[in-house]
């Protein structure tokens, strides 16, 4: 490898890490992914799902790259109502680690978080840590195809535990797909676009990987469960 | 749509071992290209699948993508994926990314052919 496209490449990755840490807890939110693993596909239990959600942008005046800048530095605004997003202070970056609360149905929010992997101008990637429902990872980017610039949102992942994985059957991907779909509706909607997402799902492998059920042990769920329930309690304080 | 700039190049080493040699960029774009090279080198049936990073010249995290979506096919039909030629950051990458967990690096082709 030449020592030019090493530098082409150097930044766009995070550089390793063993565990996360999350120096700066925002007001609000739950730090769960404090001192645990990332975890890519390989290291999760369900079924292995590659989804791919693509909306058009057709009359914007947008280029690929603007969008992708526009997705890092507003990504809050497009998360649909009921999920928060505490993006990192520094920003969308390789290395950074945002915290999330996740409406998971019957009131309950799921506190968890996301590595920011991979970013460039075209597009960033974020990994999920131990604890979090899937196991993997979800590119967000932009390209241009035949004059028209095109948003794209793509998870490769597996269901992180036996737990989530029977949420999942249980209308769980149904409720992903509204998730990401809502998402790039809100993407568009801020090039002023009214426009309606179109959505791939492919099992990449259809095995279940029963050496992974263990994985349950380290699930938010329980942690976020407790933080919900005694959310009153705090309030009272 | 990104530009596909990446060429792949296949030859067995013993009856054992089917080896991929990437060239140029690997990207989301890259998948065709990836997969019929796999297609290629299984058609005799290695017991492991050796790809050749010596000429990478640039990876994101599709191409990271692409890795895992190959690991299972091979995995599938029994094989083992194994890689050589990466430079030190892009071991780190495999690190970070906990594919190295699932495809073991060699420093060369003889010593991935030893180990199958």
């Amino acid at each position: 490898m030449s020592e030019q496209n090493m530098a082409r490449d150097a930044g766009n990755w995070a550089t390793p890490v063993d565990r996360l840490a999350v120096p700066n807890v925002p007001a609000g939110a739950l730090d769960t992914v404090g001192g645990k693993q990332v975890v890519s596909p390989i290291q999760g239990f369900g079924k292995m799902w590659q989804k791919t959600y693509r909306v058009s942008l057709a009359g914007a005046d947008v280029t690929p790259a603007e969008v992708v800048e526009t997705w890092k530095t507003e990504f809050p605004t497009f998360w649909p109502k009921g999920n928060q997003f505490h993006a990192p202070l520094t920003g969308i970056a390789p290395g950074e680690v945002a915290l999330l609360q996740a409406s998971v149905g019957g009131g309950l929010k799921l506190s968890t978080g996301v590595f920011v992997l991979y970013a460039d101008e075209d597009s960033f990637t974020f990994m999920t840590p131990q604890g979090h429902m899937f196991a993997g990872w979800i590119t967000f980017s932009a390209s241009e195809e035949e004059g028209t610039t095109v948003a794209q949102c793509q998870v490769l992942m597996r269901a992180q535990d036996p737990l989530t994985e029977v949420g999942l059957v249980l209308g769980g991907h149904r409720k992903e797909d509204r998730f990401w779909q809502d998402t790039l509706r809100a993407l568009a909607a801020r090039f002023g676009l009214e426009a309606e997402p179109e959505t791939s799902v492919v099992c990449v492998d259809k095995r279940r990987q029963w050496g992974r059920a263990g994985n349950v042990r380290h699930s938010s769920a329980f942690r976020s469960g407790i933080h919900t329930a005694t959310a009153p309690l705090r309030k009272r304080r | 749509m990104t530009q596909d700039t990446v060429g792949m190049e296949v030859h067995l080493a013993g009856d054992a071992l089917g080896v991929i040699t990437v060239r140029g960029d690997v990207t989301a774009a890259s998948e065709e290209a990836l997969m019929e090279a796999y297609t290629r080198v299984a058609e005799d049936s290695p017991r492991a699948i050796l790809l050749d990073f010596s000429g990478l010249e640039y990876m994101n995290s599709g191409g990271i993508g692409l890795l895992v979506t190959l690991l299972v096919r091979a995995n599938r039909a029994k094989q083992r994926l194994l890689a050589r030629g990466l430079n030190d950051p892009y071991r780190q990458i495999f690190e970070l990314t906990r594919l190295d967990e699932a495809i073991s690096i060699y420093t060369n082709e003889a010593e991935a052919l030893a180990a199958v």
